[in-house]
């Protein structure tokens, strides 16, 4: 066989598997991003989808159970009850007010039930230009200049 | 002070465009007045964002919160090196800090060859400077780090900050960023030179030969980087996970695949006058996908635990990169008559071959990445779904890939170039190849049936093998030749060609890295809720608990338990997870304690406390985790030992194409 016969077949054979590999059974590993409204709205169809979910941790929603830790995502005036049932410990940065994503399925219930969540603090690091952030408490121009 | 700050800021801008027009029209008019005002003014650059970044850090350090950065990154109570490191702790700063390096890699590239490569050096200034215009741009105009707090809003001061981000409060999270930008910098140089010296067709390889140091420096600055973060994630994150596929860890790890591959294929022009073309792409690719990262980072196009929040600063990024890229391909393909290969593949069973398939498989994993960290702006933009790929995608093919690239790690050093014959690769893969048969076939019998894991510490012995042969061989021959000790003979060997025997070493480093990473296929976890006296297990390990504590600080409250941990019911060691409340930035934070071991690690969160003395622990046993870890430290060391200047100043023959040189080496052969 030619030489450059024998390059091109064995990288067609590398790149073929590869591909193979990122598409076969991709379907799995796929997860949907959805905003809670349209979770809210999604009714009956595609509920066997791995769902993205992300929103505010609504106040005083947390509440914890025996293995399951309960809480409400917000989005605007829309919200969805989560469930999350998963091994890994939540993350610290977890907690009223945080904006938070969990990954899972919404049940027939309604109930979100979700394996893993992530969250970030919310607007407390980033505070828009000129503005104190959400938190600070902020000294008057007159006595800050004492 | 604060309008000294900005001040600075604007006059580096406007310096910065200065340099990029008098080195170009120097160069091009052949003006060289025009051309040292341009590199004079690249070192005015430096002392003018260097001046920005010090009154920056010393508001951080003073703690003056009418800073906007300050207030949102800082605090009264912070240790003084956090207060330092809060200088790169968020969105502006850290933008300022890139500035910063990279003005400072700027001067020094500039000084260095102040007397050198005439030809290309006002180019390299123009691009440098290009760069740092854009990064100065962001600095003065999208995200000011001297904004000042409430200007209109009868607030002129707060009296506490918020302090910095308290996961960011750990000392290899201090050192993450700085390490990974630096890496992320770093290759603007080698990319400035391989521009200038396409731009003024250049013949020849200088631009590898001046920027192999940079290169490399800021692949181990990257190395380093990326193994921080995942160690920071390992120690702090409570559940000892090192790589998520998440996007930002994925930013990070693009330049690196590319930059790999790039100092891998170098070889290939230096030695053989190949991929010439290629080399240009790749040094590209790496600096384009080291500016993509940061726009990752910092424009939250990829929601990400590590994302801040969304803001305009991607459009700028992105325009960035569309006139950097849309620039480099126009003057890779106006140049290619200049890149010709000057000799051709001959085997598949060659060395060329075998760095031929290292970067196909490196692009490869790259372009995964790549794919699947933008996934959900693919998908999104093709049927209006966001849709993300997990880590299992990740792992589907980026554990072939990997273990490819190790098997090529073990057979690429030792092909020889050109063409490999059957008795060569007999000789010198039969003792690494049993080797590593026999241990797969033990831990097979031993009763470990993961496929992968058997096929991983199989080749990991392969090559490990194949390694130890390289240096014992070399060292024997010396040994014997000047009659020296071994250990000694080893020591001159390596001096003699740091280059190859420091590239063995990162190799080296590389497989103890999979040896650890394939020890994540046996990990055990328990979760616990456990009161005073009682104990729970996980493994071969029994953790009583015998004293729950508490206690305050001004910069946050915590609470601990003391574990007292056997192993097969035999004292072993005492442990003592905390959990800490971070008060100014109100939010909770697990301390875990971790028993480091070369077999496994014994690593316990404090997830709550229940009160009454009651704890909820989670213990987690990571076996051969530790490996990456001193897989790590060797790959550093070998790339130390590749920077050291070989003893024996090699001319790499090559093999000549054209007329009476192609004789010559006919008649010597």
């Amino acid at each position: 066989m030619n030489k450059y016969a024998k390059f091109a077949a064995l990288i067609a054979v590398v790149v073929g598997t590869l591909i193979w590999l990122a598409t076969a059974g991709s379907t799995q590993s796929e997860t949907y991003y959805k905003t809670v409204k349209e979770l809210n709205s999604m009714s009956g169809k595609s509920k066997t989808n791995k769902i993205r979910v992300g929103g505010d941790v609504a106040a005083g929603s947390i509440v914890r159970k025996a293995d399951i830790v309960e809480f409400t995502l917000q989005q605007e005036t829309a919200t969805l009850r989560v469930a999350y049932d998963g091994r890994d410990p939540l993350p610290d940065t977890f907690k009223d007010g945080a904006q938070a994503l969990a990954d899972g399925r919404l049940g027939p219930d309604g109930v979100f039930h979700a394996n893993k969540i992530q969250a970030k603090c919310s607007s407390k690091y980033q505070s828009k230009p000129g503005e104190a952030p959400a938190g600070l408490k902020a000294v008057p121009a007159s006595k800050a200049s004492i | 002070m604060e309008n000294i700050g900005a001040l600075a800021l604007l006059l580096a801008f406007c310096v910065s465009l200065y340099a990029i027009v008098a080195s170009a029209v120097g160069k091009i008019k052949n003006r060289p007045f025009l051309i040292v005002s341009g590199e004079r003014a690249v070192y005015a650059v430096w002392v003018l964002v260097t001046t920005a970044s010090g009154i920056l850090v010393y508001s951080l350090l003073t703690g003056d919160f009418r800073f906007a950065y300050v207030a949102g990154h800082s605090n009264r109570d912070m240790d003084t090196i956090y207060k330092f490191t809060a200088w790169w702790g968020g969105q502006e700063g850290s933008l300022l800090f890139w500035s910063w390096i990279l003005s400072t890699y700027a001067a020094v590239a500039v000084f260095t060859n102040r007397n050198k490569l005439r030809q290309i050096m006002p180019w390299v200034t123009a691009i440098l400077s290009f760069v740092q215009l854009f990064f100065l741009l962001i600095n003065n105009f999208v995200a000011n780090p001297f904004q000042m707090l409430a200007v209109d809003k009868l607030v002129t001061s707060v009296a506490d900050g918020l302090g910095l981000n308290p996961q960011l409060q750990y000392y290899a999270m201090a050192i993450h960023p700085p390490m990974l930008y630096l890496g992320y910098v770093g290759f603007a140089v080698p990319f400035a030179f391989a521009m200038g010296s396409l731009i003024t067709r250049q013949p020849g390889d200088t631009w590898i030969h001046t920027t192999r140091r940079w290169s490399i420096v800021a692949w181990l600055f990257q190395s380093c980087g990326i193994m921080l973060g995942s160690a920071w994630a390992f120690d702090a994150l409570g559940w000892g996970g090192y790589w998520m596929w998440d996007p930002v860890e994925n930013a990070s790890l693009l330049p690196w695949l590319a930059g790999t591959a790039f100092l891998h294929s170098v070889m290939m022009q230096e030695k053989k006058g190949m991929m010439k073309v290629w080399n240009m792409v790749l040094i590209a690719t790496t600096f384009f996908l080291c500016i993509f990262g940061t726009f990752l980072t910092r424009s939250g196009i990829v929601s990400s635990v590590h994302a801040f929040a969304e803001s305009s600063i991607g459009r700028y990024f992105v325009g960035f990169l569309a006139i950097g890229i849309s620039a480099t391909v126009y003057l890779i393909l106006d140049r290619l008559p200049y890149l010709k290969s000057e000799s051709p593949l001959e085997s598949v069973v060659s060395r060329e071959s075998s760095f031929l398939f290292n970067n196909l498989l490196l692009l490869a994993s790259c372009f995964a990445v790549l794919w699947g960290t933008l996934f959900p702006v693919i998908s999104e933009a093709i049927s209006n779904e966001k849709i993300s790929l997990d880590a299992p995608w990740f792992n589907r093919l980026m554990i072939p890939i990997g273990l490819g690239l190790l098997f090529l790690t073990g057979v690429g050093p030792l092909f020889a170039w050109r063409r490999t014959s059957i008795e060569s690769l007999r000789r010198n893969f039969m003792l690494p190849g049993l080797l590593g048969c026999v241990l797969a076939a033990g831990l097979f019998i031993a009763g470990i049936h993961n496929f992968w894991a058997l096929i991983s510490l199989g080749l990991c012995m392969f090559v490990a093998s194949t390694i130890v042969s390289e240096f014992f061989r070399g060292s024997l021959a010396i040994a014997q030749k000047q009659k020296m000790n071994f250990v000694r003979a080893t020591f001159e060997l390596t001096h003699r060609n740091t280059r190859r025997y420091g590239g063995y070493l990162v190799h080296m480093g590389i497989v103890l890295m999979f040896v650890g990473w394939t020890g994540q296929a046996f990990n055990k976890n328990t979760t616990a809720e456990v009161a005073m006296g009682k104990s729970f297990s996980v493994g071969a390990y029994d953790l009583k608990v015998t004293d729950v504590n508490s206690g305050d600080n001004p910069n946050y409250k915590w609470d601990s338990a003391v574990l007292e941990v056997s192993k097969h019911g035999k004292p072993f060691t005492t442990l003592e997870p905390e959990r800490r409340y971070y008060k100014s930035a109100q939010q909770g934070l697990g301390h875990v304690a971790l028993y480091n071991g070369l077999d496994e690690d014994l690593y316990v969160n404090f997830a709550a406390s229940e009160g009454e003395g009651k704890v909820t622990l989670q213990g987690y046993v990571f076996p051969l985790v530790s490996w990456i870890w001193i897989g790590t430290l060797v790959l550093i060391f070998g790339t130390l030992v590749a920077l050291v200047p070989s003893k024996v100043q090699r001319q790499y023959a090559r093999t000549q194409i054209v007329g009476v040189a192609e004789n010559k080496v006919a008649i010597e052969n």
